[in-house]
């Protein structure tokens, strides 16, 4: 069962993978890549990792593809331009991805396995706990300080993408919420009794 | 006979199916009538008589709907993606569904007991919002599309908000898995023992951001029909209309089950000596849904920037706030222990 589950997910990210980058339309291979994050966390939950893999779809399905999905879908491309663009990049493309499976070809090929290594990988799943609880032992008991600094790091980025593009123009006119919840019936409006023919 | 169902695939293929059969059947007869009490409701506020022609007191108003939609032509607009276009209705409905499997009825009634149900079930609404932006996107349409921009932006904003106020529950129980956090509501004082009086602002907060998630009045800015005439909806028509509607109903009735398992204690009864069950569940589940309903009819619309501004301005910093509240309440255990139910032992 475990087997056929694998074998299931793992084509069906491949496939995923595949059409993402083959899909002439950009908002299909949005769609293309969502299934291949769905396959990665199938595939996470048969590890036993069902916490990375919840956290997978929250994360990278929910939040990062729906924004990557809001970009494409706003976007206007030629794509008859953008293939032209591509064909006559293509050999470069293809000679650098060579070179790259290359590396990667000699770097696997000369790798020998640590026996102790290989025990460890089989067993991936804590035997005494659930998973939540070990990560949770790991990220705020073990390694509490250099979490915090990852948290600290990513909040410095976002500040420093709000002042980047915060601009503050005094000549526009602003909503004053609490000014607004406050406003009084009796100053916002008045009843005029207008006469036929007159007008006010 | 036992061995077969537990042991072979095929048993336990089968096995499953039966039981999400067992759910999805009553899920969906019951979602009929709750259509109808809603209308009903609606109808009562607004002093008008409502569905009351097909069948006795027109009960059977929502099986001539479905009947209706199904023997009607599917229209495609010129310029859709077809693929997509047909996908997205179908997404909707799935996504809605799929989430009632970590769902328990009572104790240990339940398809999947998993140790990850409420991260599950945020995984699962945070899918949903797919099927709105395809079936927007797909149309080829100018209202569609900014009903699925407006429906993706309001979605996101206030699971926020509904993934802090969950946090806050799983702190009080230490545990992620639905049946713990009933059984630790479990205690000797009936109804005053549930998570609604220790967390009790936010159970307000996560009944509201639940309106907003399942784009229910007064935050149904996706589909406005003032202003967007259906919004998302606009170009579909038969069939994958109905899926759409059956979609977001499920939704709503997922977020009423939520409520009555974190906040008021699931299938436990409210009276201490009164036994447990589904029914309490169900009861429960009813009376959100009554709420649900209510507001619908009661509430005008938002404006779309105070919609924003209520859930990145108003619940966010409140429910964080609420977060570190619970988290020191339940490590010094304050308020004997009501935040802390692993440390009582509840």
């Amino acid at each position: 069962m475990t087997v056929f589950s694998f074998y299931l997910f793992a084509l069906s990210a491949i496939a995923g993978g595949f059409f993402t980058v083959v899909s002439r339309q950009p908002v299909h291979s949005v769609l293309w890549l969502i299934l291949a994050f769905l396959s990665s966390a199938g595939l996470f939950v048969l590890l036993g990792a069902e916490f990375v893999a919840m956290l997978l779809v929250i994360v990278y399905v929910g939040a990062v593809a729906v924004l990557f999905l809001f970009v494409v879908m706003m976007l206007d491309v030629d794509f008859a331009e953008l293939k032209a663009e591509m064909a006559r990049y293509m050999p470069l493309a293809l000679l650098i991805g060579l070179v790259i499976l290359m590396q990667f070809v000699m770097a696997f090929g000369a790798w020998e396995a640590n026996e102790a290594a290989e025990g460890l990988r089989t067993q991936v799943m804590p035997v005494d706990r659930h998973n939540t609880e070990a990560l949770g032992m790991i990220l705020y008991d073990q390694y509490f300080l250099l979490f915090q600094l990852a948290g600290l790091i990513l909040l410095v980025a976002m500040i420093g993408a709000i002042v980047l593009t915060l601009r503050h123009r005094q000549d526009v006119k602003r909503q004053d919420v609490v000014a607004q919840m406050m406003r009084d019936p009796a100053k916002a409006m008045e009843l005029r009794d207008v006469k036929p023919g007159q007008g006010l | 006979m036992a061995d077969f169902f537990t042991t072979t695939y095929l048993g336990i293929a089968l096995l499953t199916l039966g039981q999400i059969l067992l759910l999805v059947l009553p899920l969906m007869v019951a979602l009929a009538f709750l259509m109808y009490a809603d209308r009903k409701i609606w109808a009562a506020v607004q002093l008008r008589r409502g569905p009351n022609v097909v069948g006795v007191f027109g009960l059977l108003q929502s099986f001539a709907d479905l009947l209706k939609y199904v023997v009607k032509e599917v229209v495609f607009p010129a310029g859709a993606d077809k693929a997509v276009f047909l996908l997205a209705p179908m997404v909707s409905l799935v996504m809605a569904l799929i989430a009632w499997a970590v769902i328990p009825f009572n104790d240990g009634w339940v398809i999947s007991d998993i140790n990850v149900a409420i991260l599950y079930v945020m995984a699962i609404s945070s899918l949903e919002v797919y099927g709105v932006i395809m079936g927007g996107w797909a149309s080829n349409s100018k209202y569609p599309f900014l009903g699925s921009l407006r429906s993706a932006a309001q979605m996101i904003s206030y699971e926020v908000s509904l993934g802090l106020i969950i946090i806050g529950v799983i702190i009080s129980t230490g545990s992620m898995n639905f049946g713990d956090i009933v059984n630790a509501q479990r205690g000797d004082f009936g109804l005053f023992s549930w998570y609604w009086l220790p967390h009790f602002p936010m159970v307000f907060l996560f009944f509201i951001s639940a309106l907003a998630e399942t784009n229910r009045p007064p935050f149904d800015l996706p589909e406005a029909e003032s202003e967007l005439v259906a919004g998302y909806q606009v170009e579909y028509s038969s069939t994958p209309f109905l899926l759409f509607m059956i979609g977001e109903l499920v939704a709503v009735v997922l977020m009423c089950a939520l409520v009555s398992l974190l906040f008021l204690g699931g299938w436990l009864s409210p009276i201490p000596g009164l036994p447990d069950g589904i029914l309490w569940m169900i009861a429960k589940m009813l009376v959100v849904f009554f709420m649900f309903a209510m507001i619908k009819a009661i509430t005008p619309r938002y404006r779309y920037d105070q919609l924003m501004r209520l859930g990145w301005k108003v619940f966010l910093p409140f429910s964080l706030v609420w977060v570190v509240f619970v988290s020191f309440a339940a490590k010094f255990d304050w308020f004997w222990g009501a935040f802390a139910r692993w440390s009582t032992g509840g």
